[in-house]
């Protein structure tokens, strides 16, 4: 019985620490580090023609070819937000997605490619 | 629920569902073509179906046990991304062995959740699958305990009788690394039956070839590959845990992504005797994006 509730215990105690864990990543919590990096593709003039195929590829499914979102869950990309956001925060946010709501983490793209799509997100803002 | 070859049905019965399943198909959609898949095929990767797409795979393996006939297995796969963390599968498995039979062996259902909403330098992913299989299932989705070749020369006649019901757990542990793709998968299955824990292993490594994008639409593009290798084998049961007396393969790996899906390319080499010499595999892959979205539009009930 003792080792029963143990059991339930621990399993009670990982549940939790992994819900804790699973909390997604908001803007807030990128490092300096992150934050600070400028896109070393930026100055490409291809990167964002390439940035666009990759986003019709992967993201235009969800954010639309107008990167208009569709006024629901899935968000505009052409917004004050994403004009703020510096280059290190666009790829970070790209990286660890936020699996909570939705979007996947791009981290399976090489990071190359995640720079070139920032650079492409860079150029449809207005 | 096995069918066999011999089996002559009127042929409108088999006509029907399958003009119905290609109009259903057709009127699906266009698939989406997707960067940078990874080609495995028994490895896991922490990469899980974006939510609302819906994936249909199928992973065909051919291979010979000696003094044995033929073989040819089959595992269709519908693949859906039901959560950012949380992602289901049904697969349907068949196999056509030469001068013997073709039969349906079973079905399996499997979920994949990712605990961590983070990307980490290692992600766990927890895997967990029903199988109602038969002992003839030939697909080698994974290897166990001490699945060998002695397993896939048995006549079907025999082995179809065998029903299986097993539950596998994995741990699966990746990583994404500068381009490759590390993956690492610790199996433990259950056979419902009173049988012990058997267990195994797959490791991945994959890297595309060219990282950075050319910015051209095109199909043969560097970028367009992914190659690696993986290697996978049993580990024994809890009752004697060991690499021997089991099976265990390296392959070599190749993946095209094509504009309508990915295809996939494998050829397995068996390191010790218990293993088949070569196994070749080939894999084709389709995605629906955003199928939820799809139904609810052409439903009408959004």
């Amino acid at each position: 019985m003792i080792r029963r509730t143990l059991g339930l215990f621990c399993i009670f105690i990982s549940a939790a620490l992994l819900l804790c864990a699973a909390s997604g990543p908001h803007w807030g919590n990128i490092s300096a580090k992150d934050r600070n990096r400028t896109n070393p593709l930026a100055a490409r003039p291809e990167s964002v023609s390439a940035g666009a195929l990759i986003y019709k590829e992967n993201c235009q499914q969800c954010h639309n070819a107008d990167a208009m979102g569709d006024g629901h869950k899935k968000p505009p990309l052409k917004s004050d937000r994403i004009k703020s956001a510096t280059d290190g925060d666009l790829e970070w946010f790209l990286r660890q997605g936020d699996l909570s709501h939705g979007m996947p983490s791009w981290s399976r793209l090489p990071e190359a490619q995640r720079w070139q799509l920032v650079a492409y997100l860079r150029s449809i803002q207005h | 629920m096995i069918r066999s070859s011999r089996y002559r049905g009127p042929k409108s019965s088999r006509l029907l569902p399958a003009l119905f399943i290609f109009a259903l198909i057709s009127a699906l959609p266009t698939p989406a073509l997707h960067a940078q898949e990874k080609p495995y095929f028994v490895t896991y990767s922490h990469d899980l179906e974006e939510p609302g797409n819906l994936e249909i795979e199928t992973k065909t393996s051919l291979g010979q046990p000696p003094d044995s006939h033929r073989y040819g297995a089959l595992a269709s796969e519908i693949e859906y991304g039901v959560t950012g963390w949380w992602t289901s599968e049904l697969y349907l498995d068949g196999q056509a062995t030469g001068q013997e039979s073709t039969l349906f062996t079973g079905f399996r259902l499997e979920n994949r959740f990712r605990p961590l909403m983070r990307e980490h330098w290692i992600n766990p992913v927890l895997y967990i699958e029903f199988e109602n299989i038969t002992g003839a299932d030939k697909n080698m989705l994974e290897v166990v305990g001490h699945d060998g070749q002695g397993d896939l020369a048995e006549p079907n006649a025999g082995t179809r009788q065998e029903h299986e019901h097993e539950a596998e757990l994995k741990l699966i542990l990746s990583s994404n690394l500068k381009a490759w793709n590390i993956s690492e998968n610790f199996i433990a299955e259950k056979n419902l039956g009173h049988e012990p824990w058997e267990f195994g292993y797959a490791l991945g490594a994959a890297r595309p070839l060219r990282t950075l994008g050319s910015g051209k639409p095109c199909v043969f593009c560097l970028e367009k590959f992914t190659a690696g290798a993986e290697m996978y084998g049993g580990l024994g049961d809890v009752a004697s845990l060991t690499l021997s007396d089991t099976s265990h393969y390296v392959a070599p790996i190749i993946g095209w992504q094509l504009p309508k899906g990915r295809l996939s390319f494998s050829t397995g080499f068996g390191l010790n005797s218990s293993s088949l010499d070569r196994v070749y595999r080939i894999g084709w892959a389709s995605e629906l994006p955003q199928i939820g979205t799809w139904f609810r539009r052409n439903g009408g009930t959004r």
